[in-house]
Order: C-alpha cells, then sequence, then structure tokens
C-alpha cells in the first residue's frame, strides 16, 4: 500500500492506459501547464497529448469524429463550466452517434472535467452540471470521490465503448488515500457503502461524500447512518442504494449541485416508485441553492450543504412524526 | 481530365442522386406522414388506445419528419466524392441523400431508412438527416448546422496519429460557415496540417435567409487565407470543375500538406425542405435551373462526342430501374420493432 492523491491517481490511470493501449490519446487546453497532466505532457508530448487552441467545440468534435473511427480520446474541458460551449459535440453528437447509426458508429470517448465550487471562482468556475449529463440518453457519468476511485473509474471510463463524462470534484485532487500499487478498474455503475449503518441511508455525491462521513461520525453517538456513495450516476446502482433504504428507511441525498431538477430528486424518485412503503420519513434532499455560484466567500459556502446542514436535516428527519421539520433549508440565502 | 469510364460514372452518380430525390416526391407529405395514427381508427377502451396506432401507410406519406432535397446541387457530392476511396472519410449535413450516395452509398439501404425499415442504412434509428454507412466511413448526416464540421477533423487526426494515408471530407452549407465550428475547425485543421477537405455548399440561402444578409463578403473561400491555407472558389454546377479542385485538395491532403476549404457555388432547385414547396424565389431558381448540373454535363459529353444519345438514355434506364428495385425493397422490407436492439 501506498498513499496517493486524487490528481496523482487520476495521472496514473492515464499513464497505465495510455501505455496499455495506443489509440488513447489526450486532448484539451492548457494540459502542458496545468494540474496532474504535467507530468504526461513531457513523457507523451509528440503523439499522445494535444494542447489545443481555445475551442471547446472544435476539439470535443475533433475527439467524437476520432472515437468514431477507432480511437479513445480523453478530451479534458479546463472547467466544467466550460462544457457548454460544447454541448452540441457532447449531448447530440457524441451522445446519439451509437443510436443514429442503428448501433453501427461507438463513440469510446472520455470528457473529463473538474467541478464544483470552494475554490471561490464565482459564477463561471464553480458549477457541478451533473444533471444535465444525466438527463442525456446515450451518456454515461461518474463521479468518483477517492483516489482509489478516481483511478479505477477513469480506467473503467476510458475503456467503456459509450462516452463517459467523468466529472472530478476540484477540491478532491489533493485528497490523499492509501492505495494498492499497480492497477485496479472499477466498475461503472457500482455504488459503495462507505459507512455502514442503519438508521439512515445518506448518499452523498462527489465531494459531499467527505462532509457526509463527517456529519455521520459527528453524529454517532445519536443515529446510525449509513452513507452510500453511488460512484456513477449512469447507470446508477438503484439496488444497493434502495437496499439499503428498505433496512434504514430513511433517505438523505445531498450534493452541490442545485436542488431543483438535481440527481437527489432521481434517487429520490426512484426509490419512492418502488420503495415507499418501507420509509420511515419523507425522503429528503440536501443539494444546493437556487442560485448562481456567487463569489465571495460567505455566500458561496451558503449556496452548498456543509455539515450542519447535514447534521440538522439529519436531525429534523429523525424527529419526523414527532414533530414536523421547519421544511426549508435554512442555510439558504438570497443573494 | 478524368477517362471516359470516370466521367459516366460521374454521371451515374448524379443520376442516382437526381432520380433518387425525385421518387422521394412520391412518399412524402409532411402533413401525412407514417407516424402518425390512422385517423378512421378511433379507440374506445384504454386497451383499444394502447393499440390503434397504425403503420398503414397512405401512399404518399411513406416518409416522415423533414426531408431536404439537394435536387440542383448533384455536382458538388459527386465530383468530391469520386477522389475518395472507401476508407476516406465523409461527415454530411441535413442535406444528406447526395452525400451518401455520392460517396457509394446503397440506394436501397438509403430509400429503406427514409421509410424507417429495419433495412435501412442506420437500421430505421436515423432518418433522412442520420444516414449511416461505416463500410464506407460514411459517419453520418447532421440535424445541427455546423455539427459535423469538428467531427470530419476526427476521422483525419486519426489518419495522422496512426500514420495512414486517409482524407476526410466534411460538407456544410453557407450558413454553417457564419457557425463557430467552422472557424475552430479551420484553425485547428491548419495547425496540424490535418488531411481534411472542408466543402462548402453555398447555395445562396441559409434555410431561407439569402447569402447577401449573412455574408459581408462576396464569397466565403477567402475566409481560409485568415488560417493560412487554400481557400477556392468552384462553379458546383461543374462536375468537372469540382472534381478537379478536390483532386487538388485530396492530394495535399495526402501529401501532408494539410486542408483546404473547397466553396462550391451551387443552387438547390426545390425549397428548403420538403418536397412540394418549391424555391421561395421561382424567379432566381428559374435562371439556375438552366445551370442544372445534369444537363450541363450531359451536353459537354455529347459535344465532345464521349457518348452519343442512345448512351445517356441507357444510363438513365438503368439507374432508374435501380430505384424501382429500392423501392421494392424498402417497400417489402419490416419495420423495426422496439427491443430489437
Amino acid at each position: 500500500m501506498r498513499e496517493i492523491s486524487y490528481a496523482a491517481a487520476m495521472s496514473e490511470a492515464l499513464r497505465e492506459e495510455m501505455e496499455r493501449d495506443e489509440s488513447v490519446f489526450l486532448i484539451g487546453e492548457d494540459i502542458g501547464s496545468v494540474r496532474e497532466a504535467e507530468d504526461l505532457f513531457a513523457e507523451f508530448r509528440r503523439r499522445r497529448v494535444w494542447q489545443t487552441p481555445i475551442s471547446e467545440s472544435g476539439f470535443t468534435g475533433l475527439a467524437v469524429g476520432a472515437a468514431a473511427v477507432g480511437l479513445r480520446p480523453v478530451v479534458e474541458i479546463m472547467y466544467c463550466d466550460f462544457v457548454t460551449v460544447a454541448m452540441d459535440q457532447i449531448c447530440n453528437q457524441a451522445a446519439k452517434l451509437n443510436l443514429m447509426s442503428g448501433g453501427q458508429v461507438k463513440v469510446p470517448l472520455v470528457i473529463r472535467t473538474p467541478a464544483g465550487c470552494g475554490t471561490r471562482e464565482g459564477a463561471h468556475h464553480s458549477q457541478s452540471l451533473e444533471a444535465w449529463f444525466v438527463h442525456t440518453p446515450g451518456l454515461k457519468v461518474a463521479m468518483p470521490s477517492t483516489p482509489y476511485d478516481a483511478k479505477g473509474l477513469l480506467k473503467s471510463a476510458i475503456r467503456d465503448d459509450a462516452p463517459v463524462v467523468y466529472i472530478q470534484h476540484r477540491l478532491l485532487h489533493p485528497q490523499t488515500q492509501q492505495v494498492p500499487e499497480g492497477e485496479w478498474l472499477v466498475s461503472l455503475g457500482v455504488a459503495e457503502v462507505k459507512r455502514e449503518g442503519t438508521d439512515l441511508t445518506l448518499v452523498a455525491v462527489s465531494y459531499a461524500v467527505i462532509k457526509a462521513l463527517a456529519a455521520a461520525e459527528a453524529l454517532k453517538d445519536e443515529v446510525s447512518i449509513e452513507v452510500l456513495d453511488p460512484r456513477t450516476l449512469v447507470p446508477l446502482d438503484h439496488e444497493t442504494i434502495l437496499a439499503s433504504v428498505l433496512k434504514t428507511g430513511r433517505l438523505l441525498v445531498v450534493h452541490e449541485a442545485p436542488e431543483r431538477g438535481g440527481v437527489g430528486a432521481e434517487i429520490v424518485r426512484r426509490v419512492v416508485e418502488t420503495g415507499v412503503d418501507f420509509l420511515k420519513a419523507p425522503p429528503r434532499v440536501l443539494g444546493g441553492a437556487d442560485s448562481p455560484m456567487p463569489y465571495s466567500p460567505p455566500l458561496e459556502d451558503a449556496c452548498i450543504p456543509q455539515v450542519a446542514d447535514i447534521i440538522r436535516v439529519v436531525r429534523e428527519m429523525l424527529a419526523w412524526g414527532a414533530h414536523r421539520p421547519s421544511g426549508a433549508w435554512q442555510g439558504r440565502v438570497r443573494v | 481530365m478524368p477517362d471516359r469510364d470516370l466521367q459516366i460514372g460521374l454521371l451515374r452518380r448524379m443520376y442516382r442522386i437526381r432520380f433518387f430525390e425525385e421518387r422521394l416526391k412520391r412518399f412524402y407529405n409532411y402533413h401525412g406522414y407514417f407516424a402518425m395514427a390512422s385517423p378512421d381508427q378511433e379507440a374506445k377502451t384504454a386497451d383499444e388506445l394502447l393499440t390503434c396506432v397504425s403503420y398503414e401507410f397512405a401512399s404518399d406519406g411513406m416518409i416522415g419528419g423533414a426531408v431536404h432535397l439537394s435536387i440542383g446541387e448533384e455536382a458538388v457530392p459527386v465530383g468530391v466524392c469520386a477522389n475518395l476511396n472507401d476508407d476516406d472519410a465523409v461527415l454530411s449535413t441535413h442535406r444528406s441523400h447526395g452525400h451518401f450516395l455520392a460517396k457509394g452509398g446503397d440506394v436501397k439501404a438509403a430509400l429503406a431508412e427514409l421509410m424507417g425499415r429495419a433495412t435501412g442504412c442506420s437500421r430505421g434509428r436515423g432518418g433522412s438527416m442520420h444516414l449511416f454507412d461505416p463500410r464506407i466511413t460514411f459517419l453520418g448526416g447532421n440535424g445541427i448546422v455546423g455539427g459535423g464540421i469538428p467531427i470530419a477533423l476526427g476521422p483525419a487526426f486519426a489518419a495522422k496519429y496512426r500514420g495512414t494515408q486517409q482524407v476526410s471530407v466534411g460538407f456544410f452549407g453557407d450558413g454553417a460557415a457564419n457557425q463557430g465550428t467552422f472557424h475552430e475547425s479551420l484553425n485547428l485543421a491548419a495547425l496540424w496540417k490535418l488531411p481534411v477537405i472542408f466543402v462548402c455548399e453555398n447555395n445562396l440561402y441559409a434555410n431561407v435567409t439569402p447569402f447577401a444578409i449573412s455574408f459581408p463578403t462576396a464569397d466565403i473561400a477567402p475566409r481560409a487565407e485568415g488560417y493560412g491555407i487554400p481557400g477556392v472558389v468552384v462553379d458546383g454546377q461543374d462536375v468537372l470543375a469540382v472534381y478537379g479542385a478536390a483532386e487538388e485538395a485530396v492530394r495535399r491532403a495526402r501529401a501532408g500538406a494539410g486542408p483546404t476549404l473547397i466553396e462550391a457555388k451551387t443552387y438547390r432547385f426545390e425549397g428548403h425542405c420538403g418536397v412540394s414547396s418549391g424555391h421561395q424565389n421561382p424567379h432566381e431558381c428559374a435562371e439556375w435551373r438552366k445551370r442544372d448540373p445534369i444537363g450541363l454535363f450531359e451536353q459537354r459529353l455529347l459535344a465532345e462526342g464521349i457518348v452519343i444519345q442512345g448512351e445517356l438514355e441507357k444510363l438513365r434506364e438503368e439507374v432508374l430501374v435501380e430505384i424501382d428495385e429500392a423501392e421494392e425493397f424498402a417497400r417489402a422490407s419490416a419495420l423495426p420493432t422496439a427491443g430489437d436492439g
């Protein structure tokens, strides 16, 4: 075992997959000068790493076409927010080529992009946009929360024949973990129980997993919380989530993206459709505020669920039936 | 100058596109297309409601949705694609029938696709704007204006990456030349000397918006200068002129010298979409019809003694038989069923 960071884990995955398969290449902006790809750039610069002009639609489309003829591009979109300018290529082209061609054309493409807030970068550099991709048939969506999963899921995504949007929360990049030597894969569509519990199922996405575990630990003398990380949102490991809820009778989903139309609502929908009889309290979603992300630190912090918010909602859910919960999330701000 | 066989081949492919699209007129009725339930079937109960959707075709409604004809523009895809091998890629547009057939796509599979059949080139999943055939590296029409241009870079990139000799052609219209993807793609292709040929079919209308109110210049081709690549204007009604321009662009691409932008001045003789609406500017259209690419080429072949009239008639007859057979095939083919993968 050895300790590596989330960023280093992704870099290892890329290196191993590039060494393993000649068809894998990396393409995106500023790859040579930023983040974990730095060492890759020197090693593979000549042929395997393509540093592009600022043309997200252009190079994403190039990657779609290259994938359609058998290469395995890994496209780097520098900030998740910038996918907006490549959305046609991702959602209309990459996601649909397989269906439109009657299954004849495969698009083995990875779009990897840092997302999320916490680095005080304002409304154009802070978003968690996974719900858009979850809503687009033809795409898979991975959101690893640990170095182990970051490496294993990126490798699986590269080997997958469908386009995979791989979203990495930027606050996770420096997080470290003890991991094995060598290579491993994490399958798309397999959730992980991060902490076992009996009273409440807490499903957390990406960086929210860290906050969920902190809340569960803080509440350990009051309530036994089971923390689940779905790891991929498409495919979603509904069975594992449902099995947990059948056991605990309570479901809370936490993510940084806005609640409205979000992944939490989708997870709750699926649980309610099949497991409503087992619920001891209404399922809840704790997500981001209904606001573009403001810049100022106290405002940014107020716009996303914090550990204290999770603790408060868990207590409300446990008290349900004894007295009605307050309803509105008190951390929500007007900005 | 292409040899006789090649010239006859060019004419045959132009006939194929023209006769194919003329034939579509028999089956296309935008207001009564096939996915709609038959109006005389009224469901009385919930169970009937679940089963009453009818796919019994009216004779004029076998093709659904939007169909964009390229009648009048045939010389462009035919002249370009005659320079390509099966493993050279083509990325097409919403007006894709001509590109598909010019690249060597199967007439039966194309008509079956338009009729939504399981035997269609995209197994009934694509429709008019999404014809595909990976065997001839025809990587699809596209419903998004300008959407296919960057994708055309991909196969060219793959050839360069693998060290192989294929080229890639991206067709698009004048409307797409004002999309950002056009500029991003020209820049990337020029920067990396990708073996791609950008073919702008300038038919003077972006949907119904005239060229003159969309462009500040008379031509699109000079935009290539900004990216340091050749930009050539060619008469899109003259199949040999198109062939020659594409021949040079393909030669250059295969030699590793990078992309070329070809602007073919052409005109569609029908409306933007559908088959019965006619062109929005009938007077202008009548003038352009005098320069029908098929008529011009026939006259040239006759004048140069390359063919005699009887041979033209025989060639037309052969192509019409192909279209008849395609129609028979498509009509006889089954619709796909949900869940057949």
